[in-house]
This record gives C-alpha cells, sequence and structure tokens, in this order.
C-alpha cells in the first residue's frame, strides 16, 4: 500500500481543551485521490479540515504529510508544505482585485506566478477578463472560482476544499465540482468537506461520514451512497433536531 | 501631631476625588468593557458646573455666579456630565470600540479649549476663584472643617458604592457583564446592548462630574491646568492596580495610588534640588507607566480580582 | 477669504503625513493607536540631534529656507524612529498580541505609552520650546489674494512625494498587497503564507517614517515641544474617521476636510478652539455616516 499523502491519527481538538469538538478521528488521503467529508450539522467536519490548517488546537494524536509530522503546524506554514486550503466562507481579499488575490497564492513560489496563473486561468477562463476588478464585486460562483484559483496558484500537493457548494445553486454547484474534477486531473490531490453528499460523492473516489465528533462509516463513495448507515446517521441527526 | 492629622485628612479627601473617579470608571471599563479615555474631560465638566452654579458672580463673565446652595451644584455636575456622556455615547456605541475611546478622547480636549478660551464663562487661564466650600466655618479649626468634608465625601462615596454594588447584582449587572464578556451572545438573548451600555456610559461619567465638583468645591480654585490628561492616566491605573470589575478595588486602588503620588511628590520635593523637580516629575510619570505595562503583561486582573457574581438559576448545567 | 484655504492644506499635508500611521495601525493591528502623536515628536526630536551633530544648520534650497540639512536629518530620524517604534512593539504590543488581549487592553496600554513617551521627552531634552534654526519667512502671492511662503510650497510638495511612493509601495510591492490583504482578513493572510509578523514590522515602520516626516516639517513650521505631537491627535483620529476608517485614501482626503476645517476656525476667529471644532465635526459625522467618506460598513 502506498504511503498517503495525508495521514490522520486519532486526533482530539477543539476550541478549549476541556470540550473538544473531535474526539478521536482517524483519516487517510492516497496521492489522486478526491476524498469527501460528510456529516450532519454540528459533526465537526470544518473543524477537521481547521485543525489540520493549524486554525484549532490539536489536544492529542498526529496529523502526517507524506510521512512527516505536521502536528500544530501554524497556518502560515502550511503553504510552505505545499498544503492549500479554501475556507466555507470570506475565503477571497474582496477589496483586493482577482490577479492580486492570485499573486497572493504564490507569496512561497515566486518564480513559478506566470506558470501557475497559466493553469489556473485555463481551468478557469471566466476569470482571464476579470483581472482588474475587485474580488468583492464578484457573484458567488465566480468568487468560488478566484479562491480555488488562489489556492491552486501555490501549486499544492494537497487541496483542502470547506464546502465549495455552500450558497451556491444546484446548476452552479455542479460547475463547481466538475471543475474540481479537472483539479484532480491535473494531479492534485482534494480532501473536502460538503454538507451536499450525493453530488460530491458523485466526484469523489473515497468517503468518511463523521458524526459528534467522530469519524462513523468509511468506504468508496460509490459503497457509502447506497449504505443504509449513512442515511441513518443523517437521519438520526435530524430527527434529534426536529425534537429539540 | 495637629499636623499629621490635618495632613492625613487632606490627604484623605483627594484620595476620595480620585476613588470617586475610579469607581465611575469601574461602572463602565470593569463591568461594562467601554474605554473611557476622557475621565479628565467628564471631570472637568463636573467642576465648571458646580463652580458657575454655586460660585460667586464675577465682573468679567456674562452668566453664572449663581451662588446656588453647593448640593444643587454637585447636581447640575452630575446631570452635565451626564448628558456629554450621553452625547458621545449615543453617537458612538453602535460603532467600533476605538471610536469611544476617540470619542471620549475629544471631549477631554475640547473642554480643556473652552475652559482656556471661554472666558465669558470660565474666565479662562484666570482661572474661578473663591468658589464656596460646602460645611465650613462650623469649626474654629480648619483641621476639623475639613474632617467635616471628608466626612461628607466618605458618605457620598459610600452611598456611590452601595448603589453601584445593587446595580451590578441586579439583573441589570448581569446583563452589564453577559455584554463585557460576549456581546453577540448578550445581543443573541435579545438584551438591548446598546441602550444598557449607554445607561452604565452615563451613570459612570456623571460619578466622574460629581467627583469634578467634589474637587472643585473643596479646593476653591479652578482652572484650565487642573485638567490634563495625566489626570486620566492616574485614574486608569488606580482601576487597573485595585482591580478592574471590583468596587471595593477601585475604591481600595484610589488610595493605594495616590498615596505613592503624593508621597513621591513629597519625596521629590524634599530631597531633590528645585532645579531637576520638572525631571522628576517627569520620571516619576514614566515609572508609573511602567507599572501599568508590567500590570496589563503579567497581572490584568489586579490586586483584587473580581468576585464571581453568580446567582444560582444562572449557573449553566454541566454538559457531557 | 482664499488665504485659509493655503493655509488648510498646508495643515492638510501635516496631519495627513501624522494619520497615515494611524490609519495602518488602526487597520493591520486593529487598535486606535493613542501613540502616534508621540511618534511624530519623537521623530522631530530626532532630527533636531541630528541637525545638531551635523552642525550645517537647516539650509536652504532657492526661496525655500530649509536644505539638504534638513532632509538629509529627516532620513537618519526616520531610520532610529522606526527602530525606538519596533522596541516599543516589541516590548509591548508583541507581548500582548501574544496573550491575545482585548482590543481595548491595546488601547489602554498605547495610552499610556503615549504619556511615557511625553514624559521621557521632557526629562532627556528638556521641558522649554526649541527651534531647528532661526529663519526668517518669506512671503509671495501665489493668487491674489493668498499668500503662501515657499516652505509651505515645499511642505506639500513633500507631503505629496511622500504618499506617491506611499501608493506605489501598497499597491504594487508583494508587501504592499501583504499588508491590504492582512488588514481585509487575517486568518486568510495567514492560510496564504503571509508572515504577519513581517506584516505588523513593515506597518510600524512605514507610520513611524510618515510620522518623522511629519513631526520634522510641523516642527520647522512652529517649535518642539514634548507635546508637539500629542496635540496633532485630535485631528489625525478626525481625519481617519472622516474619510473611512478603513481607506487610506479615505485617511487622506479626511485630512483635507480636516485641515481646511481648522484653517476655516482660525479664519473666523475660533483659534483656540479649532480641536473642539474638528471634533464637533467629527461627531456630526458619525452621526450620519459612521463609515466615513471612502469608507465601507465593517
Amino acid at each position: 500500500m502506498p504511503e498517503p499523502v495525508l495521514s490522520i491519527k486519532n486526533i482530539e481538538a477543539g476550541y478549549t481543551p476541556s470540550l473538544p469538538i473531535l474526539r478521536g478521528v482517524s483519516l487517510d488521503v492516497f496521492e489522486g485521490e478526491i476524498v469527501t467529508i460528510l456529516g450532519p450539522n454540528g459533526a465537526g467536519k470544518s473543524t477537521l479540515i481547521k485543525a489540520i490548517a493549524g486554525l484549532v488546537k490539536i489536544s492529542s494524536g498526529t496529523v502526517s504529510l507524506e510521512g512527516r509530522d505536521i502536528t500544530g503546524l501554524a497556518t502560515h506554514e502550511l503553504i510552505r508544505e505545499r498544503v492549500a486550503y479554501v475556507p466555507q466562507s470570506e475565503n477571497v481579499f474582496a477589496r483586493l482585485s482577482v490577479e492580486e488575490n492570485l499573486a497572493l497564492g504564490t507569496l512561497h513560489n515566486p518564480t513559478q506566478h506566470a506558470s501557475q496563473r497559466r493553469r489556473v486561468l485555463d481551468l478557469f477562463p471566466d476569470l482571464e477578463h476579470l483581472g482588474h476588478l475587485a474580488a468583492g464585486k464578484l457573484s458567488g460562483g465566480q468568487r468560488q472560482m478566484v479562491a480555488v484559483g488562489r489556492a491552486l496558484m501555490a501549486a499544492p500537493k494537497l487541496l483542502m476544499v470547506d464546502e465549495p457548494s455552500a450558497g451556491l445553486s444546484p446548476k452552479l454547484a455542479q460547475v463547481v465540482f466538475a471543475q474540481l474534477v479537472q483539479v484532480k486531473q491535473t494531479g492534485v490531490t482534494i480532501l473536502m468537506v460538503e454538507q451536499n453528499a450525493r453530488a460530491a460523492l458523485q466526484i469523489s473516489d473515497r468517503g468518511y461520514v463523521m458524526a459528534e465528533g467522530q469519524e462513523k462509516v468509511h468506504g468508496a463513495a460509490a459503497s457509502l451512497l447506497e449504505n443504509p448507515e449513512v442515511g441513518a446517521l443523517y437521519l438520526g441527526a435530524k430527527s434529534r433536531m426536529a425534537r429539540s | 501631631m495637629e499636623g499629621g492629622l490635618s495632613f492625613l485628612i487632606f490627604f484623605l479627601i483627594f484620595a476620595s476625588f480620585y476613588s470617586l473617579s475610579s469607581l465611575g470608571l469601574n461602572l463602565q471599563w470593569g463591568f461594562t468593557g467601554l474605554f473611557n479615555v476622557g475621565i479628565v474631560g467628564f471631570f472637568a465638566i463636573g467642576a465648571y458646573t458646580s463652580a458657575i452654579l454655586t460660585g460667586p458672580p464675577y465682573a468679567d463673565t456674562l452668566f453664572g455666579g449663581f451662588g446656588l446652595w453647593f448640593p444643587l451644584g454637585f447636581v447640575g455636575a452630575m446631570v452635565t456630565s451626564g448628558v456629554a456622556a450621553f452625547i458621545v455615547g449615543f453617537v458612538t456605541l453602535r460603532l467600533r470600540e476605538d471610536f469611544l475611546a476617540i470619542s471620549t478622547f475629544g471631549i477631554a480636549v475640547s473642554i480643556q479649549l473652552v475652559a482656556l478660551n471661554f472666558e465669558s464663562l470660565t474666565r479662562g487661564p484666570n482661572g474661578m476663584y473663591s468658589l464656596p466650600r460646602p460645611l465650613a466655618g462650623y469649626f474654629d479649626s480648619s483641621t476639623l472643617d475639613n474632617l467635616l468634608y471628608l466626612i461628607m465625601c466618605l458618605l457620598i462615596i459610600a452611598g456611590v458604592y452601595w448603589a453601584f454594588e445593587r446595580m451590578v447584582r441586579s439583573p441589570w449587572g448581569r446583563v452589564l457583564r453577559s455584554i463585557r464578556d460576549d456581546e453577540i451572545a448578550a445581543a443573541a438573548l435579545g438584551k438591548n446592548v446598546f441602550a444598557v451600555r449607554l445607561q452604565s456610559f452615563v451613570v459612570g461619567s456623571a460619578v466622574m462630574g460629581l467627583a469634578g465638583a467634589l474637587y472643585a468645591n473643596f479646593i476653591g480654585f479652578i482652572s484650565p491646568l487642573d485638567f490634563i490628561p495625566i489626570f486620566t492616566f492616574q485614574v486608569f491605573v488606580m482601576l487597573i492596580v485595585g482591580g478592574s470589575g471590583n468596587n471595593l478595588g477601585a475604591l481600595l486602588g484610589g488610595l493605594v495610588v495616590w498615596g505613592l503620588w503624593s508621597g513621591s511628590d513629597q519625596l521629590i520635593a524634599s530631597i531633590l534640588p528645585p532645579t531637576i523637580q520638572t525631571q522628576a516629575a517627569a520620571a516619576r510619570i514614566v515609572l508609573i507607566g511602567f507599572v501599568l505595562a508590567v500590570m496589563l503583561l503579567y497581572r490584568p486582573e489586579g490586586i483584587l480580582r473580581e468576585r464571581r457574581i453568580v446567582s444560582r438559576e444562572a449557573r449553566l448545567p454541566n454538559r457531557e | 477669504m482664499i488665504q485659509f484655504v493655503a493655509d488648510g492644506i498646508v495643515n492638510a499635508a501635516l496631519i495627513a503625513l501624522g494619520a497615515i500611521g494611524l490609519s495602518m495601525t488602526y487597520n493591520i493591528l486593529r487598535f486606535a493607536n493613542f501613540a502616534q502623536g508621540e511618534i511624530l515628536t519623537i521623530g522631530a526630536y530626532f532630527t533636531l540631534l541630528v541637525l545638531g551633530v551635523l552642525g550645517f544648520g537647516i539650509g536652504a534650497m532657492g526661496p525655500v529656507a530649509f536644505g539638504w540639512p534638513l532632509l538629509a536629518s529627516i532620513v537618519v530620524a526616520v531610520g532610529t524612529t522606526s527602530i525606538i517604534v519596533l522596541i516599543v512593539d516589541w516590548l509591548l504590543f508583541r507581548q500582548l498580541r501574544d496573550k491575545n488581549a482585548s482590543r481595548i487592553t491595546f488601547i489602554m496600554a498605547a495610552f499610556g505609552v503615549s504619556l511615557m513617551g511625553r514624559n521621557l521627552i521632557t526629562l532627556v531634552a528638556g521641558g522649554e520650546p526649541k527651534y531647528f534654526d532661526f529663519y526668517i519667512p518669506k512671503t509671495f502671492e501665489l493668487l491674489p489674494g493668498m499668500k503662501v511662503r515657499p516652505d509651505d510650497l515645499a511642505i506639500v510638495a513633500i507631503a505629496v512625494i511622500a504618499f506617491i511612493i506611499l501608493f506605489a509601495f501598497m499597491n504594487r510591492t508583494s508587501m504592499g498587497r501583504q499588508m491590504r490583504a492582512v488588514a481585509e482578513n487575517p486568518t486568510l493572510a495567514r492560510i496564504n503564507g503571509i508572515d504577519v509578523r513581517a506584516v505588523i514590522r513593515w506597518t510600524w515602520i512605514i507610520g513611524a517614517s510618515l510620522a518623522t516626516i511629519a513631526g520634522a516639517l510641523l516642527a520647522h513650521n512652529t517649535q518642539l515641544r514634548p507635546e508637539m505631537g500629542f496635540d496633532m491627535l485630535l485631528p489625525m483620529f478626525a481625519a481617519l474617521i472622516l474619510g473611512g476608517a478603513n481607506n487610506l485614501y479615505g485617511t487622506i482626503l479626511g485630512a483635507i476636510v480636516v485641515g481646511l476645517t481648522e484653517a476655516l476656525a482660525v479664519y473666523v476667529g475660533l483659534s483656540g478652539y479649532r480641536a473642539a471644532v474638528t471634533f464637533l465635526v467629527m461627531i456630526a459625522f458619525l452621526m450620519v455616516r459612521p463609515q466615513g467618506i471612502l469608507g465601507e460598513k465593517e
């Protein structure tokens, strides 16, 4: 078995040590995969990505990148490890132009700016003519392109995307997912968090289902789509919410 | 002996002006988290209001010199400083907290300019003199006169202290602290955050105004030079040292810091040659600033920590 | 009548130079720096010190009553003032950042630094006013009814050059982009690998450099006093708020409004109330448009 690009072993993490949100989560992402983390609201999906990115404190467990331990890495060092991260909201610099947003993606590989910019614009041709506009003036879908494009400028090995379809129409969401498949085809490994389970699993290789801060089920994307346990986890969360 | 006692009384009267201001600041900063950079401004408004209301008429002013009974001067002082606080608070309390700081600073600067330049009201740099001293003349000795004034100050402080303690323990006080600790959560609970902050700010500033009135009527002479930014700084150091969020700490801080301050004054005056006394006074401020910085960094809770005031029903059940 | 416009513009240039640093700490370090005035003062006193060491006086450039000795001294003072400011940040503000202190703690600390700075200057340089050099100000009529001094024109020119360099830096260099990124979204900035510590250093350096220029030119026009910068603090804050706190162009626009307002106040005989008039304008503006002329709502 090849070494995973990203390997998470049994991490506990949260905003205060006394109240961990993640309670022993393990996960592996292999090269060239799209792996999706699913689960009901409050399952800790976004917290997991934030913990990897150093935005939430990890109290135990390890995160390793291609075998190297990067647990507790400072957020600003992540990009040097060639891990790019697209947060769910406020993921572009609204007052900076599209070109400036892209340029900020290559702080640690400035010599690659021209080639990476070409790659990104080939992937998102719509951005070509928006270069001088402030990113805040763009539509939701265009903004998502800028956010992903900015992340790709760093020529990452691993791209982490938090809910790329949030706030988009189903049609636009499909476009974004199709673009992620194209990103994968350029050799980037993707770890994604999604609410939109069906659409996300359709483009994923594997998936992990989380609930209550723990990883409950994982497997190939196709098998998860048919797994009754997954439905139960969602339904369980829904019926609890309905009761409360 | 008489000299020592009279000095002690004099010292305590001054300490009470500071302690009262510190108490007012505690309501704003300690309990509500509002940063007032213009304490001296509200103090000055109170002092001038009382001087105009209770003072004698002057030949060169157009307005004032009403010679009113002193409690009316005190009440007037609280009203005017409260109104000034209301205006500034109403405009800025909805905005980022820096704006309140900047605006209170603006109040202090502007009041200084009005005091200095609006001569037909304040007599400008000449100052207002011969202000009547309340409760004076009942005794032959000025020490006893001062003692009586001190008792009045202490009664006023006790009254304000009692009122503040009741206020912060009331449901209103709980809202204050919840705003200070988490404004968004308090807003989510449906509390009118703006109104409560404004109330706290106005009441705190009115108490500073009252302190200014007590000062003006005790000293009997005020001029713009009495109201400089160092006063704001002193009161802040007092509250931080005493322990913000603790009313007793606010009073204690006033006493302790004023003791150190006036003690070092005496020391500078007695051991240093007059030629370098200006420098020594400056060095002292640098030293006090250093103490504040160290307190902010290493013991932000002050001498007396904030007491936890949690009623039983307000306590959260343990989460699993 | 239009004389006040000339006076106001010179005033505005000095306020704007000082207020840029205020705007930068406000947006990047996220607190109102009450010690900004003292940076101007320290810059002016360092300039005086270097002038004394050089011993050439302040020089002259044609009709302008200062020349290369003053300009060279300002350049040296820019360096020393920046170092002092970085040391204060390292000793105090950096530690507050590490402790995740509240914004108000920063403001209070800055207020303390302001007072300490003022008194430290009094301690070292004395409290009495000082002058760079003796010169006889000349005036000429630029427009009918508008008398200006060549020095004033030079001051405005220096300010304009400084702003051109500033905006080129902010818009065309990587560090400038990084500074704007941190101002807008610090978390996303860190995700992009921006070293926030470097951004903070540049924030202080730029603010201190422009403040030093402001302080030195103000001192040339008037005199050096330990309170000279502190007296500029309210106009600088007003410029920041009027123009829109999160917009550097707005800060300059705000400074022009404040400069003209103050000059108008002097013109109509309210010279004693300059700062108070500014304050009233600021409060009125906050009521109507709290985000300022060019600012965006936060």
